[in-house]
């Protein structure tokens, strides 16, 4: 194990960190490092840092470990942590400011996370609304994995529970004006 | 013409580092009436007095004026120091440097000039200071006790070996509290019970202590040495004047109820004594669920078997009034209702999970298994018992944020019985930090870990059941893992929360309570046991969580300031108090009205107008009642009363120094 300088880590950190504290909301210094968070997570066993350690990293100035970690990506925001916390830390809202800074620096640990987002958003911009036969095929294409899934894809089809033609909306240049908006607003915060 | 002195203090640096103290001074030499001003290190120190007292001797001062500390702490000091020289103790004002300034800012320059004009406005005010002088008021050598626990047995039992007659008062029909609920304590396991009931013993047969329990305060008015209290005894529809407490009812009474002394884990009768030791040992009828009183049934079987004919089914609640001249408040605590905030810990749909409490009846030899830890769901002994702590305390999100200070240890202490009254039992302490500051107490922590209960540094996430065990799920935070333990049993130490009605007992006394309802002392560190009602004390957990040697010692503590208020013959009162101008006075009554002390009264007085003989209705204050407050004077139209010390000349006169 690497010996890790608190001095130097903190020093160089402390921007970075204020910043993501702003962005989120979540005050580092509230969380006494309980574990009720990472104990209740449903998604802890895939994560290389659990919910508790992300905010001991990020309370501790090691923000680089932070955003090369997978666990910002894993997080489902099921918000489970934040019900349990004794002290309110919102973990998914620090998880997706990680995870926003990570991508902005081009850093993305889990592609598929990334991948899927992407292709559900354009999804949406297309028709107004999801159509999931684009989305699976879509992300099985982006992300490589070609054949994910694709088993369910003739049932699914027969009993009418996804269409080849993709549901639409009476003004789709509405729902593209939104997901513009809140784009631009989610930049500016 | 007024000879003024001016005393600025530096508090060591409380005062200096913020306030240019040399500026200050400057500025003080050229305001009115002023002939001396002097700087000192610290003011409230021997040397910092003694120079104060010389230059009044050197000056011919008949006025101080002392830049200092909030007067809540230090203006009895110079008072005090003033009574000893020419002056008189009220020809003094204190400009609050500290509190109200250099503590709560930061700006060099601008906090100067607020010191400045702080010191002005207290020069203007001093000018207009009369002199006051106390008058004195006799005091009833009387205590009341309220709350019937540890705390208050003790204080009662200290102040009735001193000498003075004292009524404990109970709302429940047996003295004892939470601590004679308990098993053993800790850090010496004593039996609680057998260290307990001795002294809830010598309370109800003290020749100085009248018990009254399942009664209620339900008034109180006066002042410190002569509160009126009323009294509230509740029907027990039992003599017991008569009552040989031979328990033949209790064993008759068909009416079963869930035990509140079990902690719902046994049943009793409608009849009963909470638990056979109960100091009086004389049962009461709950009404509620007697089935004569709540007339479910024509029943009344005790009153047919018991051999002395004392009980009573038109026993009604009674009213007894008393005057007491000091009361200690000792109404103690209960545990957080955590079924209702912990969701995750099954919010009580698994009989298997229980407090703190309900485990010390279980593991006690008078409780509902005789001493054996058997789970409450099938009776069967626990192999694994998870013990959770910190439940509802150290949690500002769903219970309350502060430290409950015993469970560390009493924790510690079931864990040890767990493991050493159950035969390979395994016993986890899921725990955030350890608190163990107290004497011997962090060995007897040692010596758990020594037993082999294994800590888990983490709060558990989850509770929930599996194939009949209880599955806590936490993350041991010192190895990072996420752990699962499979119990038999889990006991949730919870937090506690001030006994329920606190607030009542608040308000009748008018004491100020804390955020979380903790009753708030008159000061954190120097006045723990006095409340800011003059002659009204706090003993035990009523004032804030603490275990049984510190409930002991504030106990004791509370008793030695009232014996220190029954060793004086008289009281000195207040003198700056409000004073009615009869002349003004149009006897509308409305101060009467605004008093929340009830010092204000209306009288008819004789007056000659134009050569005529009237009687009019004017107001006069009762000095020992009126506390000073001023809310008669704000409300009074005519402007005919005023407040001693606070007139509305020295108010104007503060104004017009700060904005003139």
């Amino acid at each position: 194990m690497v010996e890790r300088n608190l001095t130097e880590a903190i020093a160089k950190n402390k921007a970075n960190i204020d910043a993501i504290q702003a962005k989120s909301g979540v005050d580092l210094k509230e969380c006494y490092q309980c574990g009720k968070c990472s104990a209740g997570c449903s998604m802890a066993a895939g994560m290389d840092l659990k919910p508790r350690e992300v905010v001991r990293y990020l309370q501790l100035g090691l923000w680089d470990d932070v955003l090369k970690s997978n666990s910002p990506w894993i997080c489902a925001s099921c918000h489970t942590c934040v019900a349990r916390c004794p002290h309110n830390v919102d973990i998914p809202s620090l998880m997706e400011a990680v995870r926003q800074e990570a991508k902005r620096q081009g850093i993305v640990p889990v592609k598929e996370v990334d991948v899927f987002t992407n292709v559900f958003i354009d999804s949406v911009k297309k028709n107004g609304k999801l159509h999931d036969l684009m989305l699976t095929g879509m992300y099985n294409m982006k992300s490589g994995h070609l054949m994910q899934d694709a088993w369910a894809g003739a049932p699914m089809l027969k009993s009418g529970k996804v269409g080849l033609r993709p549901h639409t909306v009476k003004d789709k240049e509405a729902v593209r004006r939104l997901i513009k908006n809140s784009l631009k607003r989610g930049e500016s915060k | 013409m007024s000879r003024t002195g001016v005393f600025i203090c530096h508090c060591g640096t409380n005062i200096a580092a913020v306030v240019d103290i040399a500026k200050v001074v400057e500025k003080a030499k050229s305001m009115p009436n002023v002939v001396y001003v002097e700087d000192n290190k610290y003011t409230c120190s021997e040397p910092g007095q003694q120079a104060i007292k010389d230059a009044i001797v050197k000056h011919k001062l008949d006025r101080i004026v002392i830049g200092s500390c909030s007067p809540r702490m230090h203006e009895p000091t110079f008072r005090k120091m003033l009574a000893s020289t020419e002056i008189n103790p009220y020809m003094l004002e204190i400009a609050n440097l500290r509190e109200q300034c250099s503590w709560v800012h930061t700006d060099r320059e601008k906090a100067t000039d607020k010191a400045i004009d702080l010191v002005r406005m207290a020069v203007a005010k001093v000018a207009k200071n009369h002199a006051l002088f106390t008058s004195s008021i006799p005091v009833t050598k009387r205590a009341l006790v309220v709350g019937g626990g540890i705390a208050g047995i003790q204080a009662a039992l200290d102040i009735a070996d001193a000498g003075y007659p004292v009524t404990l008062v109970e709302r429940e029909p047996s003295l004892g509290g939470k601590m004679v609920m308990l098993d053993k304590t800790f850090p010496t396991m004593d039996c609680s019970a057998c260290i307990c009931t001795p002294k809830m013993v010598d309370a109800g047969q003290h020749p100085n202590i009248t018990v009254m329990t399942s009664c209620e305060v339900e008034k109180v008015s006066g002042y410190i040495g002569n509160f009126e209290v009323t009294i509230r005894q509740k029907a027990t529809y039992v003599d017991h004047s008569v009552c040989t407490g031979c328990g033949i009812c209790e064993l008759k009474c068909p009416s079963k109820v869930t035990s509140e002394f079990e902690q719902g884990m046994a049943q009793r009768r409608a009849i009963y004594k909470p638990f056979p030791q109960a100091v009086p040992a004389k049962p009461v009828i709950d009404a509620a669920n007697c089935r004569k009183l709540n007339g479910k049934a024509k029943c009344g079987i005790c009153q047919t078997q018991c051999p002395q004919g004392c009980i009573n089914f038109e026993d009604e609640d009674k009213l007894i009034t008393n005057t007491y001249g000091a009361i200690v408040i000792a109404t103690g605590y209960e545990l957080i209702d955590w079924k209702s905030i912990y969701g995750e810990y099954g919010g009580g749909q698994y009989p298997d999970v229980i407090n703190g409490l309900q485990f010390e009846r279980l593991v006690n030899a008078s409780g509902p298994t005789e001493g054996h830890i058997l789970r409450p769901s099938d009776g069967k002994e626990p192999k694994s018992v998870v013990i959770v702590k910190c439940v509802g305390s150290r949690d500002p999100n769903k219970g309350k944020g502060y430290c409950s200070r015993a469970c560390c240890m009493y924790a510690a202490k079931h864990a040890h019985q767990v493991l050493e009254k159950i035969d390979n039992a395994q016993c986890y302490v899921f725990y955030i930090d350890v608190r163990t500051a107290g004497k011997a107490y962090e060995e007897f922590y040692t010596r758990t870990l020594e037993d082999g209960a294994i800590y888990v540094r983490g709060r558990v996430s989850k509770i929930y059941e599996e194939d009949g065990k209880l599955i806590c799920k936490g993350e041991d935070t010192l190895s990072g893992q996420t752990v699962s333990v499979a119990a038999d049993m889990v006991v949730l130490e919870t937090a506690m929360v001030p006994a329920a009605g606190v607030e009542k007992v608040a308000t009748l006394m008018t004491i100020s309570r804390d955020n979380d309802n903790w009753l708030q002392e008159a000061h954190p560190k120097l006045r723990p046991v006095e409340t800011h009602t003059a002659g009204v004390f706090l003993a035990g957990v009523c004032q804030g969580p603490k275990d049984i040697p510190d409930t002991v010692a504030q106990a004791s503590a509370s008793a030695a300031k009232v014996c220190g208020i029954f060793s004086k013959a008289e009281l000195q009162t207040n003198p700056m108090i409000s004073k009615v101008d009869i002349e003004k006075c149009s006897g509308c009554g409305d101060c009467a009205g605004i008093c929340p002390y009830k010092a204000i009264s209306m009288q008819d007085m004789e007056f000659i107008e134009h050569g005529k003989k009237i009687t009019r209705r004017v107001s006069t204050v009762n000095s020992g009642l009126c506390q000073g407050c001023g809310a008669c004077v704000a409300g009074c139209r005519p402007g005919a009363i005023d407040l001693l010390g606070f007139t509305n000349a020295q108010i104007l006169e503060e104004v017009d120094a700060l904005c003139l």
